[in-house]
């Protein structure tokens, strides 16, 4: 069963009065699977999201649950809850009332739905907050009474809709170590939007990158960090070191004026090419060392590491080391030929 | 602290046109002049207690309730239309239901006069039309509709504006656990709306169970309001006593009536269900 597919979206597109929200996407969510849509603001994400909620038609392209086309299903059958970005509590009932909304529309017996919301409660920490007004509470507990709401009618899939972007930092890692919890003890398919790439990174079973409505790259947070299918994603997830290049020949690149060696082959002779690579991969080394060259402009420290950032071959290399040079001396610098990743260029319509 | 001063007009016109006032209509209702001078009496209140004077009290709550009910029924409908974001001539259709609101009130009121008449606009067309004719003039209903004209922005426009503050992504939610469109205006959207229905009610009872211009001009005097019996003291009989006494009552009345329905809100945290 953990392998089934649950929901899938197949060449759904949408726009808003001629402009593209959605072009073609295709996505299969298995069952039990944490899944991430990742990308900047207006990159689709909630666009899809609110599509598989039922609160958007798409244009066109087929909405599959469990093999069924759910596309004019309105939002109450279907058999997915939401929770909402900005939390969305009723603000006219209490913390009880709230939850139990659901069980009452299904017209659940009283006993019932006391038993199931106050099992909630306990599940999200808030124990004896069940007369509380909505106005009352943090907003991290209103952030769980919000997924105790959805989570009480037992959906196949939980959409939640940057569900963190309003708490602050160490309430919101606190709350993702929480998620990811209750994701795998209810067993049930979450389905996450954020344009936190460190949160997707570390919650998610499965990543979809977007940008401009369309799917850029799925795959694990592994994959999608250390095999970035294009530099936008390389760029997204992480901060790189982007660099026009040229594929001279299979396992050779010229970029920065130079000709390195790297482990990529299959593109065409003198294909202009995107040459990324992280930040942490630049070692610095004594001038005479180095397979190039550059001064250093500045040096920030952050915690863990330095970032530097060094100029030289016509390009600012941001550098990540544990080790500082001081500013204005001129140092070399080393890259694996297997931390060069070269991408295709999009090809601009 | 100083701006407090930027009040004192505010306040120095509150205290001359309506605390002087009511200290005044209290004085007038509770004391009567004598040869021997003034002193203290129950007699105002006492000659309300008469089946002729409840009658019409009971007469002008009733056509305000039934005036409140109808418009509350025309216009959270109209309201809910407003406030969807759907609608495109919204700016238009606002502007329909302000703009009779800039005209004088009795110029309004007298328009009804001549549409309604025997031989008047409306008994025209349907004759035209070969429809029997519509005899209403100078009726109870007649006064409603005349009151459901002059106060229904006051019920609309309260309505529309805590409905156009709902955030949508409430009902949303309320969707996504279940609620088809019936289920989410009962508990969700209905609710919510709670505080504009009852300040429009409180806006549209209130004039209407006080008016006695509309009920002069379209129910002929022959149906005499609480509002009328008090003009009537004041300016023909010059009972001021009287009139007094009876604003005192009706005040009373209002007075109850507005508590009640805080309290009922209050009660309720603004559900009804």
């Amino acid at each position: 069963m953990t392998d089934s597919i649950i929901l899938e979206l197949k060449n759904i597109s949408k726009s808003y009065d001629d402009t593209p929200a959605l072009v073609d996407i295709n996505l299969y969510i298995r069952r039990n699977e944490f899944i991430t849509l990742l990308g900047p603001s207006g990159c689709g994400k909630t666009t899809t999201l609110r599509i598989i909620g039922g609160f958007e038609d798409p244009d066109s392209g087929d909405l599959l649950f469990e093999g069924r086309n759910i596309n004019d299903l309105p939002a109450y059958k279907r058999k997915v809850n939401t929770v909402f970005q900005k939390y969305a509590l009723f603000p006219h009932m209490n913390v009880f009332d709230n939850i139990a909304f659901g069980l009452k529309i299904k017209k659940m017996p009283k006993d019932v739905i006391r038993e199931k919301v106050e099992r909630m409660l306990k599940l999200v920490n808030l124990e004896g907050f069940g007369s509380r007004s909505v106005d009352s509470l943090s907003g991290g507990q209103q952030q769980r009474v919000a997924i105790a709401r959805a989570l009480v009618n037992e959906p196949e899939v939980l959409l939640l809709d940057e569900p963190l972007g309003a708490l602050d930092l160490k309430l919101r890692k606190e709350m993702q170590v929480e998620l990811k919890k209750m994701q795998q003890t209810l067993g049930i398919t979450f389905i996450y939007v954020t344009h936190d790439q460190e949160e997707a990174l570390s919650m998610s079973d499965t990543i979809v990158v977007m940008n401009n409505g369309e799917i850029q790259q799925i795959g694990t947070p592994e994959d999608i960090y250390n095999e970035p299918k294009n530099a936008f994603v390389a760029d997204f997830i992480g901060e790189s070191n982007i660099l026009d290049g040229i594929m001279e020949r299979d396992y050779l690149v010229t970029f920065a004026g130079k000709q390195v060696p790297c482990v990529d082959k299959g593109f065409d002779a003198q294909e202009e090419v995107d040459v990324v690579i992280r930040p942490e991969d630049v070692k610095v080394v004594p001038r005479e060392e180095g397979i190039l060259e550059g001064v250093v402009r500045s040096v920030t420290f952050k915690g863990v590491h330095y970032e530097m950032m060094i100029e030289g071959e016509g390009h600012t290399w941001m550098v990540h080391s544990t080790l500082m040079a001081p500013e204005n001396t001129r140092v070399g610098l080393n890259i694996r030929p297997d931390d060069i990743h070269i991408m295709k260029k999009k090809v601009t319509a | 602290m100083k701006r407090q001063w930027l009040a004192a007009p505010y306040i120095v016109w509150m205290i001359i046109f309506i605390v002087v006032p009511m200290l005044l209509i209290l004085f007038y209702s509770f004391t009567e002049q004598t040869e021997y001078g003034i002193r203290l009496t129950l007699d105002h209140f006492r000659r309300f207690i008469d089946p002729i004077y409840i009658n019409v009290l009971l007469r002008s709550l009733l056509l305000a309730l039934a005036c409140t009910v109808i418009c509350l029924l025309l216009g959270y409908p109209m309201a809910a239309i407003l406030a969807s974001r759907e609608y495109s001539r919204k700016k238009i259709m606002y502007m329909l239901i302000v703009l009779p609101m800039w005209m004088n009130f009795l110029l309004r009121t007298y328009a009804w006069l001549t549409l309604l008449e025997r031989n008047g606009v409306i008994n025209s067309a349907l004759s035209m039309l070969g429809l029997p004719s519509l005899d209403i003039l100078y009726t109870n209903e007649a006064v409603v509709l005349g009151m459901v004209y002059n106060f229904l922005p006051f019920m609309i426009l309260p309505i529309y504006s805590v409905l156009s503050k709902i955030d949508q992504s409430v009902i949303e939610a309320a969707q996504d656990l279940g609620g088809d469109n019936f289920t989410v205006f009962r508990r969700v959207v209905f609710p919510l709306s709670l505080p504009g229905v009852i300040s429009g009610i409180t806006m549209v009872f209130m004039p209407a169970v006080t008016t006695f211009v509309i009920s002069r001009l379209l129910g002929g005097g022959q149906f005499t309001l609480i509002g009328n019996l008090i003009e009537q003291q004041f300016l023909s009989s010059g009972d001021w006593g009287f009139g007094s006494a009876l604003s005192v009552i009706m005040m009373l009345f209002i007075l109850a009536s507005m508590g009640i329905m805080n309290k009922y809100e209050q009660e309720n945290g603004g559900a009804l269900w």
